[in-house]
């Protein structure tokens, strides 16, 4: 009977495995950088190569660090939904432009509208690596003294703001 | 007030299940009638309020009741009325309440062509296809309730994800969960074998045609999905080893190898414990692909948005009807495999290694489906299996195999000598030999090693599937007039010569260029030219697009105009609309990528030789399945013996 039972040992197996990995959410990767300081960075900005766009511009502020290119489609999809908080006053947004055409960088900008307080260009990536970014687009909730409170792969939705940004920037807000 | 009736209906349909799951298998232990008898029309019962449930979803699309959570999540008031049916099965609770009601059209289609079964086995085959019906009844009442409201109600909906607004995928779901959801027919027939422990050739005379039906809905099903990736995605790609196409072809693949393995149980009383096991893995494999595609527990285009209690509970309901069904067979299947030889050379053999090459295929689709989630589990950090890797574990099991099928179908049973199959197989070896190296190098102008081994095995089992019904047809001496069973199996296996050539010389000859184009300007893919002529504005029923005209030509002759879009729906979705000119030979796409200045868009155009040989060589396998079933001795008595 003992080679007939290996079936049954073999699906014992995966089941285990299926229920470990049920508790797992297969598109959330670790950052290492939630409750560490934000990689600081100094851009030339995406509008006007002579100024410039870093961490120094937000300093004392909390906000939003969104990595963004006009290559991909998910910062496409967010788009209108970063306007909407540019235009209810939620909260700054700072854009670093990652990886792209600074010419079709503006010319989105004035297509779909500028949600931006200022965008760095990234050409060359090095902040992005700074930031360990994946892929765009990615947006980091930076608070006042510089630490990150939450990243999020993928694109912005008001299902995710209402149920994670929301909390903890009201938690942030009341501990100060 | 339909929503309500709908959720009642799935209430009782609940109930009606308890009954036919219960009392026949409890009739059957104890011999009695009157309680075996109730499973008919218990199933119809059940069948009937299912399809008045499933009804009054489909009533809530059709009148855009979007004071239904589910409606109103997949539908809008401009959604064409046709997508507004099948926007019906486009989300988790709308197919999983039509997989109940395809399980239910399948139990009844088993109550209703089984008057030569004998009571017993009859009453705990619908017994255990009823407690299946139970699992996923409670699986949608308790989780996934399709006829929840929304209060207040919605003015208008979200809109059908505009992937799936396509006639193609409105019927490619129904078709493969028929496939998928039919192989519970072979898994309950194995169940109640096991139970009464008479497994007997006759058992596996009355699985055989239920199999193949379910495999030749699910092949077409398979097909059908492959092809809509294919035109609606523009990528030209027609298989993506995606986590979820590969939960509907591992059951395809074991389903397959569990058809073959049939036949010797059938014909020989051999493999019985070997058959069990495929029967129950073929309908576990269908329920683990559930389990994945609704459990959000692998990352694939085509997953469900879930909740984790829904995985818990397919989960515990996958776990529970699998090990009750593999502990039976532990306990039933020692001492059941007979001491009949059969010779090295003889059709057992041959479909033997059919077995173990598929299984072995199946499994490494398997592997590399999970690897993913055990790396995560095992704490290996985050990987992914891609396609590359897919093609050449796949490819290793699979190019033996197709050169075994063209000697294997014409193999004896029992025992073969080897000089007349060498005689009849002569011919079309050469035949094959001569074809695989000519045609690839007359036609496309070039040979390579992997090439000439796919296009030689192509030609080879396509000339030897002709071989029987040839004979046949011109009644040679010592050719005995072909069974609609043996011709099916021709038919069958010639498909996947034509599917094989179809792969081999897409993967080899196909051309795509990617670059920017503008009105007036060209972009070329081997001989073909693509000119654009101009760009217009065109208004959809529940979109705008951006429409380009594209004349192509072939050595500076007119071959088509094409008009590829680029799709802006109401719900800010984008979509590429591939243009294709669609040829027996070839195919010629354009699809329009972003728009990179105000005239000019980066574009892709394709040229795919024989791709259509793909989803052809699929349809004539599903049809070869067809004139299987249709064999005169599965409609015979159940005590007539197989002659030939």
């Amino acid at each position: 009977m003992g080679r007939f039972l290996l079936p049954v040992v073999a699906v014992v197996a995966m089941v285990i495995v299926l229920m470990i990995g049920l508790t797992r959410d297969p598109s959330k990767l670790p950052s290492p950088f939630i409750g560490q300081p934000a990689p600081e960075f100094d851009l030339p900005s995406l509008s006007n190569p002579d100024e410039r766009v870093g961490s120094a511009s937000y300093a004392g502020q909390m906000v939003l660090v969104n990595i963004w290119a006009t290559w991909c489609v998910g910062c496409r999809e967010e788009h209108a939904f970063l306007n909407e908080l540019q235009r209810k006053g939620a909260i700054p947004i700072y854009g670093i432009n990652w990886r792209d055409n600074r010419a079709e960088a503006l010319r989105w900008l004035s297509e779909f509208g500028d949600p931006y307080v200022a965008s760095g260009f990234d050409v060359d990536a090095r902040v992005g690596i700074d930031w360990g970014a994946y892929g765009a687009p990615e947006t980091f909730l930076v608070s006042a003294d510089g630490i990150v409170l939450y990243k999020h792969l993928g694109p912005l939705n008001p299902h995710i703001w209402q149920n994670i940004f929301m909390p903890l920037i009201a938690a942030e807000g009341a501990t100060r | 007030m339909i929503p309500e009736i709908g959720h009642f209906a799935l209430i009782l349909a609940l109930c009606l299940a308890l009954c036919q799951g219960i009392l026949p298998l409890v009739g059957a232990h104890r011999d009695d009638a009157a309680m075996m008898s109730i499973a008919r029309s218990a199933a119809a019962g059940q069948f009937l309020f299912v399809s008045i449930s499933f009804g009054c979803l489909i009533w809530a699309f059709i009148h855009d009741d979007f004071s239904v959570l589910y409606v109103a999540n997949h539908s809008q008031l401009s959604l064409p009325g046709i997508y507004k049916v099948s926007a019906t099965w486009s989300a988790h609770e709308g197919s999983l309440l039509m997989w109940i009601f395809i399980l239910a059209a399948w139990t009844m289609a088993v109550a209703r062509f089984s008057s030569d079964l004998p009571m017993k086995l009859l009453a705990r085959v619908i017994g255990v296809l009823g407690l299946l019906s139970v699992g996923f009844l409670l699986f949608a009442l308790l989780t996934s309730n399709p006829f929840e409201r929304l209060v207040p109600a919605a003015i208008d909906g979200a809109d059908l994800n505009p992937l799936l607004q396509d006639p193609g995928l409105a019927i490619h779901p129904p078709l493969l969960y028929v496939g998928y959801v039919g192989f519970s027919v072979a898994f309950a027939f194995a169940i109640a074998a096991m139970i009464s422990g008479e497994l007997d050739r006759q058992w596996a005379r009355w699985t055989r045609p239920w199999t193949i039906v379910a495999w030749l809905f699910l092949t077409m099903g398979i097909a059908l999905g492959s092809w809509w990736a294919y035109y609606e995605l523009g990528w030209g790609g027609w298989w993506f080893w995606d986590a979820v196409e590969n939960a509907s072809f591992m059951p395809w693949l074991v389903g397959t190898a569990l058809i073959h393995s049939l036949a010797v149980t059938e014909r020989r009383g051999l493999f019985k414990s070997w058959t069990l096991l495929l029967a129950i893995s073929v309908f576990s494999l269908s329920l683990l692909g559930t389990f994945l595609v609704r459990s959000g527990i692998i990352v694939s285009v085509h997953a469900f948005a879930t909740d984790p209690t829904r995985g818990f509970f397919i989960l515990a309901f996958l776990s529970i009807v699998i090990l009750s069904a593999l502990i039976l067979y532990a306990w039933r299947a020692p001492g059941l495999d007979s001491e009949v030889g059969f010779r090295p050379l003889s059709r057992e053999t041959f479909l033997l290694l059919n077995n173990v090459l598929l299984v072995v295929a199946a499994t490494l689709v398997f592997l590399g489906t999970m690897a993913p989630l055990i790396a995560d589990v095992a704490g290996a950090g985050k990987i992914s299996v891609g396609a590359p890797w897919f093609v050449i574990a796949f490819s290793v099991p699979m190019i033996p195999l197709i050169y075994l099928i063209g000697l294997g179908m014409h193999m004896a049973w029992r025992t073969q000598n080897a000089a007349p199959i060498v005689k009849l197989m002569r011919v079309p070896l050469i035949f094959a030999l001569v074809l695989g190296v000519v045609v690839p190098l007359l036609f496309y102008g070039r040979v390579g090693l992997l090439l000439v081994v796919g296009t030689v095995g192509a030609f080879w089992i396509m000339a030897s599937s002709v071989i029987q019904p040839l004979r046949s047809w011109r009644r040679e001496r010592g050719a005995t007039r072909i069974t609609r069973s043996a011709l099916g199996m021709s038919v069958a296996h010639f498909g996947v010569g034509v599917f094989t050539l179809g792969v081999t010389i897409v993967s080899a000859f196909s051309i795509e260029t990617d670059n920017l184009l503008q009105p007036g300007g060209t972009l070329a893919a081997g001989r073909y030219e693509f000119i654009m002529r101009e760009l217009t504005d065109v208004q959809g029923p529940n979109y705008i697009a951006k429409e380009a005209v594209v004349d192509v030509r072939h050595d500076g002759e007119f071959v088509a105009e094409l008009r590829p879009q680029k799709r802006q729906y109401q719900n800010e979705n984008w979509m590429t609309e591939a243009g294709i000119e669609v040829g027996w030979n070839r195919d010629l796409i354009i699809s329009m990528g972003e728009q990179v200045g105000s005239d000019v868009w980066s574009v892709r155009v394709q040229y795919r030789p024989l791709v259509r040989f793909i989803w052809l060589g699929a349809l004539i396998m599903a049809f070869g399945g067809l004139l299987a079933v249709s064999d005169r001795r599965y409609r015979e008595t159940a005590d007539a013996e197989p002659t030939s």
